[in-house]
């Protein structure tokens, strides 16, 4: 993989990862949805897109600029749910956590962890 | 006098209608998409360095790179710095993988003072919890779905 290919390839990260944090703050300006409910709405858009089988082509395209955001992390949800699914009724059951299990996982020993050794510094701001 | 002040208040509060908020707003859309392209951008860096480097592929890869990720965002919040790129930059440090992070630590911090139990680990899910729930709900309905669906197929 040449130099020149490895910075096209960032540089659809850059606008499509750009885009969709975009879209979060268009609604964020010009609707009232708070940000916990964006988060929500789009991982099931994610998820919903990757279920008809769109997402995938968007991975392709812009690589982490489409699996960086959260709706990357439905992706990978709905990703393992159907592959899962071909398995069999157990893996179409625990193919999405377990295809998400290392972002969840992470999440909750490292927040536990940080969380731990730091202390809130809202009070200060 | 009083009628040349109203004037000058009706003046400026017109002004600030018409001017202030759009440009507040494009601005707040550029700075979304810079932050949230440079987070991706990160991310992809990993990506490269993780494959070319370990020789890392697929699910192993990508698993590595969001655990890196959300690692780099957690120690962002303990450390203070995330919150003022999150008042910088809005959607575009919410949105990415290191915003759910954040969203785990943050309040986590903030209830330590209620115990390690009912306070820092309840906390930990009070904006994480609904997008846990809601995903994996939503990841076994599209599994039971297509298991559905090849049984017929």
């Amino acid at each position: 993989m040449g130099v020149l290919e490895i910075l096209f390839m960032l540089f659809k990260v850059f606008v499509v990862g750009g885009a969709i944090c975009t879209l979060a703050q268009l609604l964020i300006n010009y609707t009232k949805i708070t940000a916990g409910r964006i988060l929500v709405y789009f991982l099931l858009s994610g998820v919903l897109l990757q279920a008809v089988g769109l997402y995938q082509y968007v991975v392709d395209f812009a690589g982490a600029g489409a699996t960086v955001p959260i709706s990357g992390f439905g992706y990978l949800l709905a990703k393992g749910a159907i592959e899962g699914a071909k398995e069999g009724l157990f893996k179409a059951i625990t193919g999405g956590i377990t295809a998400a299990g290392m972002g969840i996982a992470s999440a909750i020993v490292f927040g536990y962890i940080f969380a731990l050794i730091f202390k809130s510094r809202s009070k200060k701001n | 006098m009083k009628n040349s002040q109203n004037f000058i208040n009706q003046n400026y509060l017109t002004y600030v209608h018409y001017n202030s908020p759009k440009t507040k707003e494009k601005r707040s859309l550029l700075r979304a998409f810079w932050v949230g392209g440079v987070i991706c951008c990160i991310g992809q860096g990993f990506r490269y360095l993780l494959e070319f480097g370990l020789g890392l592929k697929g699910d192993e890869l990508s698993g590595f790179v969001s655990m890196i990720m959300i690692f780099l965002g957690s120690l962002l919040t303990g450390l203070g710095v995330y919150d003022r790129i999150g008042k910088y930059a809005g959607g575009g440090s919410i949105v990415p993988i290191t915003g759910f992070a954040n969203s785990v630590v943050s309040p986590a911090m903030e209830f330590k003072t209620e115990g390690y139990i009912y306070g820092l680990a309840a906390k930990m899910f009070v904006i994480a919890g609904p997008i846990i729930v809601f995903g994996v709900a939503s990841s076994v309905l599209v599994g039971l779905i297509y298991f559905v669906g090849y049984l017929i197929f």
